[in-house]
């Protein structure tokens, strides 16, 4: 079994793959032209899972809603197993997944990591920065006109 | 009671293929793309997301653009493209005081940590159709600013800390699902919020309003309306651990109510809880309303008989998928429940006119014999 931090790293690119753009993924490893041997664990499948929230954003939990998540499992021909899931609909975006999570436990995770998880990793963090610099210049300031007192 | 009936299907047929072609409208104009619709019609999107209780932007504007913009129609289309998904499991809770908030307001506090950010909002415009919009689309690029690292808090959470609001309470970590199991009264607030979060938008918004103006008034100030993206997390058991499968953007929306204290309560603040999917101010704003206008009971208040104090009333008829398979349903044929009515009316109406002939008959009797 994987030790702490390597779950913990694990955990992180997992959440990336899950999180990225529909293709972007998938088009980053392509480009890297591994075609790694594999069989498939569990084929492809798209289903839901209920989101939940918190009365009062702290209290007891309730259902809000489901995301649709599509996962799948495989095995490289080294015996390594990855899981991909990912946020939406994309079959191939969930195969991908996969198979970048088996190959990040392999010889070839640094190539992996400079090349596929990286560019996503800035991506992803760019837009984020962007949406967050013009939601701050819409920032209020406020200043006093006149005070009613005196 | 409504029969099957055979025949038709040459009328439906032609009549599906003509609905088809009304969907496209004129050819001689680009066809609406999904990704448009996605794009351009946000706020539609995320309100079939909000109902159809389903968060996927691309299929609600797929669904959009099949229900030919109707928008309970396309609520239908998810809700049942939701049925046929396997259900891979539940998420943690989410944790909204993390969400990367694109506006944040709140009306009772100027000053707040992390500030008032108005984000991308119709609020303080003029309200005048932009003719500009009709010409050219083109717009310029929004203004950027630095971004702070400040933490954004829950205002209730610095209420809190003077002990000036209640607290939000803990429950069970499975709550009551109305998707797997009907719905059964009295309902708890966990599975209340379920069902308003995916009721129909206007029918919150009519209840809502209604406790403004009286019936079962709660005093609500809106503490803090925040909308942004949260990430969702779920336990993975071949994994062994959780990761995060997605991020969804929310409005949250929590209101402080004036509380004189009851029976069993000191006087403080009280809290209504609105949380919906995607950027969905409107119906966040009413679900708390209407939510705290449901604790009536939890909380000792009265119950004054308002619309929005009965759950029964409010959960009942909040599904607008539910009302309007039952309301649409009247058009469908009720040929044998027809006849039978036309039947009795016929029959009741025949004993009426004879009754009356035989009265006539008697009052003519005299004068016949004259």
């Amino acid at each position: 079994m994987l030790d702490q931090t390597t779950d913990t790293a694990r955990r992180d690119w997992l959440s990336l793959l899950a999180k990225s753009p529909t293709g972007r993924a998938r088009d980053l490893l392509s480009a890297l032209d591994l075609s790694p041997s594999h069989e498939l664990l569990r084929a492809p499948e798209i289903g839901s899972v209920m989101v939940r929230g918190r009365a009062g954003g702290t209290g007891a939990p309730f259902n809000l809603g489901e995301i649709t998540v599509t996962r799948a499992s495989l095995k490289l021909a080294c015996g390594t197993v990855g899981h991909g899931y990912v946020q939406g609909r994309s079959k191939e975006d969930a195969l991908s997944a996969a198979l970048i999570d088996a190959l990040m436990q392999t010889e070839a995770a640094d190539h992996i990591a400079d090349a596929v998880l990286a560019p996503l990793r800035q991506e992803m963090a760019t837009r984020r920065a962007t949406r967050a610099g013009k939601a701050a210049a819409t920032k209020v300031e406020f200043f006093t006109m006149a005070r009613g007192e005196d | 009671m409504y029969v099957a009936v055979k025949g038709g299907e040459r009328a439906i047929e032609n009549a599906h293929a003509w609905l088809g072609e009304e969907r496209r409208g004129d050819r001689d104009i680009a066809e609406l793309s999904v990704a448009q619709i996605r794009e351009q019609l946000k706020l539609a999107v995320n309100r079939v997301m909000a109902e159809g209780s389903l968060y996927d932007a691309d299929l609600a504007a797929l669904a959009i653009k099949q229900a030919r913009g109707d928008m309970i129609e396309a609520i239908f289309l998810i809700r049942a493209y939701r049925t046929t998904l396997p259900r891979f499991g539940g998420s943690l809770p989410l944790d909204t005081a993390e969400m990367a908030c694109e506006r944040r307001i709140s009306a009772t506090f100027k000053d707040l940590p992390g500030g008032q950010v108005l984000g991308p909002t119709f609020d303080y415009t003029h309200r005048l159709i932009d003719f500009q919009l009709a010409a050219n689309g083109e717009v310029a690029e929004a203004p950027s600013r630095e971004t702070s690292a400040d933490p954004v808090p829950h205002v209730t959470g610095f209420l809190n800390r003077e002990g000036l609001i209640e607290e939000a309470g803990e429950g069970e970590d499975t709550p009551p699902d109305l998707t797997r199991e009907p719905l059964e009264f009295p309902a708890d607030r966990s599975l209340r919020l379920q069902a308003l979060t995916r009721s129909d938008e206007g029918f919150a918004l009519g209840m809502a309003y209604s406790t403004q103006r009286g019936y079962g008034r709660n005093h609500a100030f809106v503490g803090e309306l925040r909308i942004g993206e949260v990430a969702v997390e779920m336990e993975i058991p071949e994994l062994g651990f959780a990761i995060e499968i997605g991020e969804i953007t929310l409005t949250e929306c929590e209101t402080v109510n004036q509380f004189t204290g009851s029976k069993t309560e000191p006087p403080q603040f009280t809290r209504g809880y609105g949380l919906v999917f995607g950027q969905s101010e409107r119906k966040s704003i009413s679900m708390a309303l209407v939510d705290r206008a449901l604790r009536w009971e939890e909380l000792g208040e009265d119950n004054v008989g308002a619309p929005a104090q009965d759950v029964e009333f409010v959960l009942s008829h909040g599904d607008n998928i539910q009302a309007t398979g039952f309301l649409e349903h009247i058009k469908l044929p009720h040929y044998v429940d027809f006849q039978s009515e036309l039947e009795l009316v016929r029959t009741l109406r025949k004993e009426v006119e004879e009754a009356r002939a035989a009265a006539d008959m008697a009052n003519q009797v005299p004068e016949a014999a004259e």
